[in-house]
């Protein structure tokens, strides 16, 4: 589904990505752990196309198709979806008018009709009482107000609606208790099939007991230094990212 | 930084009201002279007292100075170049006075508002001015039964003779500013509206502006009455064809509520707004002002304003009656080359008297959008409060934003809010809007009607749908 080749990447003139490989296939689960500053979210930003992050050689191939040529609205309704580190507050635009724009947008893109309004609203109200969302945060501006863990839920939320074949979540686990980080984790098993892929960004193994991923990858300085199963996670749980040195990849 | 240029092409947006009707016109010579309000006069065939009226107006004129205290840059309007009256001339005889000549309802046909009563929007009452005059005025017979007034200015002057000589200029007298100076010699109509005491008006009655004839001015008046316990929603809209010279219009808009009565007074203008490079648009320099003469009488101004050259306006309300409310929602949304100065005036003058400002100022391109307003409690104002909020937007880095709020109380007791804000459409948010599938445009869109929503809330229904559209093919194009 989503082949990474030598992946060069900069921000502001800085190379943070240093030639990244990596291959993701339907069905699959991927986390991508690694220290502060090794370029997680930067990875992140690249697949979906963020202005700021200039891609200077390698390619990504998403469905056979060149990624990287894609508008960041296109590579959306193409199915990738990334749940942010940090969601945006939109002020006067409702949560609820502000997915419905989006979800028929992809629609649109994807040559479907505009989902009629009495049905969206009742998969809305189904998706948000699955994540325990407050129903009058559906109402309020986009999130706007939100504490961080409304927000993380939030996006799982648009996740949830929204339906992407590949979901790339960039430390959504940070900022939320054990509640929120279970039922965050419930949102994105739900959406686990043969069909789809996810992208788990995290710093901390704690989500990977939630969410089970298939292959583990640790990034250092723009690469990835190691990849292994689960077990790769606890390892670095208990010794630390210190303890796959440098020259190990 | 994103996409800076990219977001300010999504201001280019084209001008649909840029076509203009071919029909021959009935004018008076180029020029402004006493002369010139005595023919205006006798074309309406005005009684003595108004040709009085208007020359004292023109006499005060002369003595005026063009104003050069608002924000805006523009060439010397050369006065003695325009047209004050131009009427459009129907081609036959129309068998009675009813009879509107076709070319004009497909006119306003085009723009969306049908003049035969039955393909109307039920509800809405309509008076439709073009150039210098009033071709129609729907739902009259209906209105009258309800005891209320709607018509043309021209036609209140003949028919209602006395309550015009009551209430004209008696809140913008002839002597107010050098535009309602101008306005009060060489007015040629606009609309009349008088509710009687304790009624509901039954429909939203609204006036459409249409300029069309080429170096014409248009001077309209609009005079609004309601009496004891009257409550009224009136609607204006404004739009003209698309010229390479710049058109002047200076009305004057005069509000006055008596006890318990409401007047809601709703605009979206539209006037054509010059092209990319600046050239052309209307002049829009305009006195409104409402008087809440009565006890716990209310006026609520709200304006969405995206045309024009050059906007000059500040509705106001002076608040006499104890306990009168006075509100002013705005948006103002300029891009390319406009300037806007715009804002209001609250003058609290009865007890406890209330006052409402939410101003919403959106620039793009290298245009200059102003909010300027005065808040004023009077020494007997005891109890007067008020609140201001105006926050501007800005896409692009060559436009600009300015607040001036003048503050002068003279009642230690009153209470006075003043918030402002800046900001800017965000790379974040953007961002997060087209990585939920949404195009940059759709996303900008949806960004600035939600900075406006305070102020679309307070439209009537159908008009607020109208300004979120209008506001959406302003910005069309800001993105590539």
């Amino acid at each position: 589904m989503l082949r990474i080749e030598n992946l060069h990447a900069r921000v502001d003139g800085k190379e943070i990505l240093k030639g990244i490989n990596l291959e993701v296939a339907a069905g699959e689960v991927h986390a991508i752990m690694g220290p502060n500053g090794s370029g997680k979210s930067t990875l992140a930003n690249v697949l979906c196309g963020r202005e700021g992050y200039e891609v200077t050689s390698g390619s990504v191939s998403y469905d056979d198709q060149d990624l990287l040529a894609l508008e960041p609205e296109e590579r959306a309704a193409k199915g990738v979806f990334l749940s942010f580190q940090y969601p945006v507050e939109i002020p006067g635009v409702s949560n609820t008018y502000f997915l419905k724009a989006a979800l028929d947008a992809q629609r649109r893109a994807r040559g479907l009709e505009e989902m009629d309004a009495a049905d969206f609203l009742r998969l809305l109200r189904e998706k948000a009482g699955l994540l325990q969302l407050d129903p009058s945060l559906l109402s309020r501006p986009v999130n706007v107000g939100f504490s961080g863990g409304e927000k993380k839920r939030n996006e799982i939320l648009q996740m949830a609606i929204l339906e992407p074949r590949l979901a790339i979540l960039d430390e959504t686990d940070s900022g939320l208790d054990i509640d929120a980080l279970r039922v965050v984790s419930e949102g994105v098993n739900a959406l686990r099939s043969p069909e789809r892929a996810s992208i788990i960004v995290t710093h901390y193994q704690r989500l990977l007991d939630y969410i089970v991923p298939d292959h583990v990858h640790v990034l250092r300085a723009g690469q990835i230094v190691r990849s292994g199963d689960k077990s790769l996670a606890l390892q670095l749980e208990e010794k630390g990212y210190s303890w796959i040195g440098e020259g190990e990849a | 930084m994103a996409s800076n240029r990219e977001i300010e092409e999504l201001a280019q947006g084209e001008y649909e009201h840029g076509w203009e009707t071919d029909i021959e016109a009935d004018r008076i010579p180029k020029g402004l002279s006493a002369d010139i309000v005595r023919i205006i006069s006798a074309k309406k065939n005005e009684p003595e007292w108004l040709l009085e009226w208007r020359l004292k107006a023109f006499d005060h004129f002369l003595t005026l100075e063009e104003p050069d205290w608002a924000h805006v840059q523009y060439p010397k309007i050369d006065l003695q170049n325009l047209y004050y009256y131009s009427a459009p001339k129907p081609k036959k005889k129309l068998a009675s006075l009813d009879e509107v000549d076709p070319k004009l309802l497909e006119t306003f046909d085009k723009l969306g508002i049908p003049l035969e009563e039955q393909k109307m929007l039920s509800g809405v009452a309509v008076d439709a001015v073009f150039d210098s005059v009033s071709v129609r005025t729907t739902f009259r017979e209906q209105l009258a039964e309800a005891g209320v007034i709607f018509c043309s200015f021209s036609d209140a002057v003949q028919e209602h003779p006395e309550l015009v000589k009551q209430y004209l200029g008696s809140v913008v007298p002839q002597t107010d500013n050098y535009y309602a100076a101008l306005n009060s010699a060489v007015f040629s109509d606009g609309s009349f509206v008088w509710i009687p005491k304790g009624t509901r008006c039954p429909m939203e009655l609204s006036t459409y502006f249409r300029i069309n004839d080429r170096e014409t001015g248009q001077f309209e008046r609009t005079l609004i009455v309601a009496e004891e316990g009257a409550h009224v929603s009136y609607l204006e809209g404004c739009t003209a064809p698309q010229r390479d010279e710049n058109q002047l219009h200076a009305a004057v808009v005069e509000l006055v509520c008596l006890d318990d009565a409401e007047i809601k007074y709703s605009t979206v203008q539209n006037w054509y707004p010059g092209d990319e490079q600046g050239k052309g648009g209307i002049y829009n320099f305009v006195t409104k002002r409402g008087a809440c003469r009565g006890r716990r009488s209310k006026i609520s101004w709200t304006q969405v304003e995206t045309g024009s050259a050059i906007t000059w306006k500040y509705p106001s309300c002076l608040l006499q009656g104890d306990e009168s409310i006075g509100e002013f929602y705005s948006v103002a949304l300029t891009n390319n080359f406009q300037q806007a100065d715009t804002g209001t005036k609250m003058i609290h003058i009865g007890r406890n008297t209330r006052s409402t400002i939410i101003s919403k100022g959106i620039s793009a391109g290298h245009a200059h959008n102003s909010y300027r307003g005065l808040v004023k409690v009077m020494k007997g104002a005891t109890g007067a409060r008020n609140y201001s909020q105006c926050d501007s937007l800005l896409i692009g880095d060559r436009c600009g934003a300015h607040t001036f709020p003048y503050i002068e109380s003279r009642n230690p007791d009153a209470q006075i809010e003043h918030e402002a804000t800046t900001s800017k459409i965000s790379d974040d948010q953007l961002f997060y809007c087209r990585q939920r599938g949404l195009n940059e445009e759709d996303a900008v869109s949806m960004i600035v009607n939600g900075f406006c929503k305070d102020v679309f809330n307070e439209l009537p229904m159908e008009f607020a749908v109208e300004a979120q559209k209008l506001l959406s093919v302003s910005l069309e194009g800001a993105v590539g």
